[in-house]
């Protein structure tokens, strides 16, 4: 196990890059602690396989140098890293028993025979395999499979981070669960660094202690799950996280006031000095409606997704989503919304002010 | 369900079934009619029973056409296939060159197979050749038309040249289907180049590669032209394969009863290794599901 530091990073697929535009993955310093459980969260294309690819060594980065604890590895080759990755889709070979495929990075580094016998052993109780060891790995469930490439990882003792690169897109819904709590626990147990990449929020967040959100080829937050829901540092990560993701209206600022369309509302601190597209964002959970106060709104539909009902509203133009609790009755009188002045993030051009 | 009783569609087949009755099936009776009977001319024919059968058994002729086809198919099949890998292995996966290689691989596959064969006929020639003149000028006494060997080694070479393109197109259709996933899994794991083939690339070529055996088999078991234009089944009957002696026999010394017999056991042995082949591939599939 170890730490791994990313020192200036950057990567650009085109051989000469001229501005930001041209990288895929933008200037970039982390350190990921020993031990930790990440997620690396964001949308298609916004760099997280190429950031992935670039720890695990099978891309050489533009620029910038990449450390496991202290050492330089940049240009080392993916066998000299000692990592393990766990595909999209499940890696086994498919000639082997599952017993020769766990057996198979140990044997290639030629270990004693009986040392091999019992590391397999203890990873096949670890996943769950031990009465299908014999059985050829054609043929087995996408989900045993995963289990296979990920037994394959662990079973060197010295790996220094397992990487996931959404290793439960082919899996059945009701098996993703269970391997993801598999999963946990594992790291619970075995402490390894893990690093997971996925789109999905759901995923990210119960996997990790700390979710690194990236978006357009860069790390926008760093933070646990609940700094992601309370103080998006990015209008992406608003928008992002949460079902539905954070509101976004255009504001003017005036103290402890912001004027946003239809009328204005109130923030828990006083701000100052703000320039560039300013934006008040305020989580669908947060904002309730009312007979009598607050900005008036028109309620377009109701989705009752069963442990609370979504408002989908109009303020103006611009869209409102209200999350209110199952036991709330609404009627057709509540036509105005009130945001909770405590939970309301102020944003100068998609980056999170904080108040003076 | 009804099913709809409509005499008249039986005169929409009919058209199909007389072109199949032409051009197959008469023929073809013709043929097993002529197995069973012989004939002293005037178009006169009397029962022979399994007589034809019974000598073509027990003809030494017969044996050695299809020993020695047999041991061309087996060769060709044991060049073919290896090489045809290890040049779908070396081909590049992707950009410009990938599809100049393409090209240039699937080229011999559109040359007539007699104009291989005169190709071939030329190229080896000690006088004219560019290939047997070489030979010629370096020392080596060449000369296909003399030396049963070299007959044999001209008429390999040329089907290895004109059909290795097929096994390494087939090949390579087999390895493009490899997502990278299993390649980059394989460093992980530090596989060595050799497992990374026998673990990763040779079983998901399983399929294909059967594929290409049968194909070459059947080909190279009923090849005529190339031999033919070449060699002309010699020198004496050096590379007379089983096609080649059964026209001399049909067409040449007009044996139409004996040949007739050929045909048919040529026909059932094609059909009997077919038929293994695709149980063996079929049982593949099931172990493979």
């Amino acid at each position: 196990m170890a730490k791994i530091t990313l020192d200036n990073l950057a990567h650009s697929y085109l051989p000469d890059p001229k501005g930001p535009q041209d990288y895929a993955l933008k200037e970039l310093d982390h350190d990921w602690e020993d031990g930790a459980a990440y997620a690396l969260l964001g949308s298609s294309g916004c760099g997280k396989s190429t950031l992935l690819n670039i720890i695990s060594g099978l891309l050489i980065p533009s620029q910038g140098r990449i450390l496991f604890d202290g050492v330089d590895v940049t240009r080392a080759p993916t066998a000299e890293r000692n990592i393990a990755q766990v595909f999209q889709f499940p890696v086994v070979y498919d000639t082997m028993t599952v017993r020769d495929n766990l057996a198979f990075p140990l044997r290639n580094r030629g270990r004693p025979e009986s040392y091999v016998a019992e590391r397999v052993a203890e990873i096949a109780a670890m996943i769950g395999m031990e009465h299908m060891l014999d059985r050829k790995a054609r043929g087995l469930t996408a989900d045993a499979k995963q289990k296979i490439s990920l037994g394959r990882g662990m079973v060197r003792k010295d790996v220094n981070a397992l990487l996931f690169d959404e290793p439960l897109t082919v899996i059945d819904p009701h098996m993703k669960w269970e391997l993801r709590t598999q999963l946990k626990k594992l790291h619970h147990d075995f402490g390894h660094t893990m690093i997971y990449v996925t789109h999905d929020q759901t995923e990210a967040l119960t996997f990790a202690d700390k979710v690194v959100v990236m978006y357009d080829g860069r790390v926008v937050q760093i933070g646990t799950p609940e700094e992601l829901f309370d103080r998006p540092e990015h209008t992406f990560v608003g928008y992002f996280i949460g079902s539905p993701g954070m509101n976004l209206l255009p504001a003017k600022i005036d103290g402890r006031q912001a004027l946003v369309p239809g009328g204005t509302t109130a923030l828990s601190g006083s701000y100052s000095g703000l320039t560039g597209n300013i934006q008040i964002g305020v989580r669908p959970e947060h904002v309730r409606l009312s007979r009598d106060e607050g900005l008036p709104v028109t309620i377009r539909r109701i989705e009752d997704v069963g442990r609370h009902r979504i408002i989908r509203a109009d303020l103006m133009g611009h869209d409102l989503n209200i999350i209110a609790p199952e036991d709330q009755a609404i009627s057709s009188d509540m036509t105005r919304a009130v945001f909770d002045p405590a939970r309301v993030n102020v944003y100068a051009d998609d980056w999170r002010v904080k108040a003076a | 369900m009804d099913k709809t009783v409509n005499h008249k569609a039986w005169f929409l087949v009919l058209p199909v079934l007389v072109l199949v009755a032409f051009s197959a099936v008469i023929p073809l009776m013709t043929v097993v009619n002529y197995a069973f009977q012989d004939t002293f001319g005037n178009n006169v024919f009397f029962w022979n029973g399994l007589g034809w059968f019974e000598d073509l058994l027990h003809s030494e002729r017969m044996w050695n056409a299809l020993g020695r086809q047999l041991a061309f198919s087996a060769i060709i099949i044991a060049i073919e296939i290896p090489l045809g890998i290890f040049v779908a292995l070396n081909m590049p996966k992707r950009g410009v060159w990938a599809s100049l290689v393409l090209v240039l691989m699937s080229l011999p596959l559109l040359i007539p197979w007699n104009v291989v064969g005169t190709i071939w006929q030329i190229f080896g020639r000690v006088d004219i050749g560019l290939l047997g003149y070489t030979l010629d000028a370096v020392g080596i006494d060449y000369n296909y038309t003399q030396n049963p060997i070299h007959a044999w080694v001209t008429v390999i070479v040329m089907d290895v040249w004109h059909w290795t393109s097929l096994v390494a197109l087939l090949a390579y259709a087999g390895l493009q289907s490899i997502p990278d996933a299993y390649y980059q899994a394989a460093k992980i794991d530090q596989a060595s180049r050799w497992k990374v083939f026998r673990y990763i690339e040779l079983p998901k070529m399983a399929g294909v590669l059967m594929i290409a055996v049968l194909l070459r088999f059947m080909d190279s078991f009923m090849i005529y032209t190339e031999p033919f234009v070449v060699t002309g089944g010699g020198p004496g009957n050096a590379t007379t394969f089983l096609s080649i002696d059964l026209v001399k026999m049909a067409l040449g010394q007009f044996d139409l009863g004996p040949a007739a017999a050929f045909s048919l056991m040529y026909f059932l042995v094609i059909l009997l290794i077919s038929w293994v082949f695709y149980t063996v591939m079929t049982n593949l599939d099931k172990r493979g599901g």
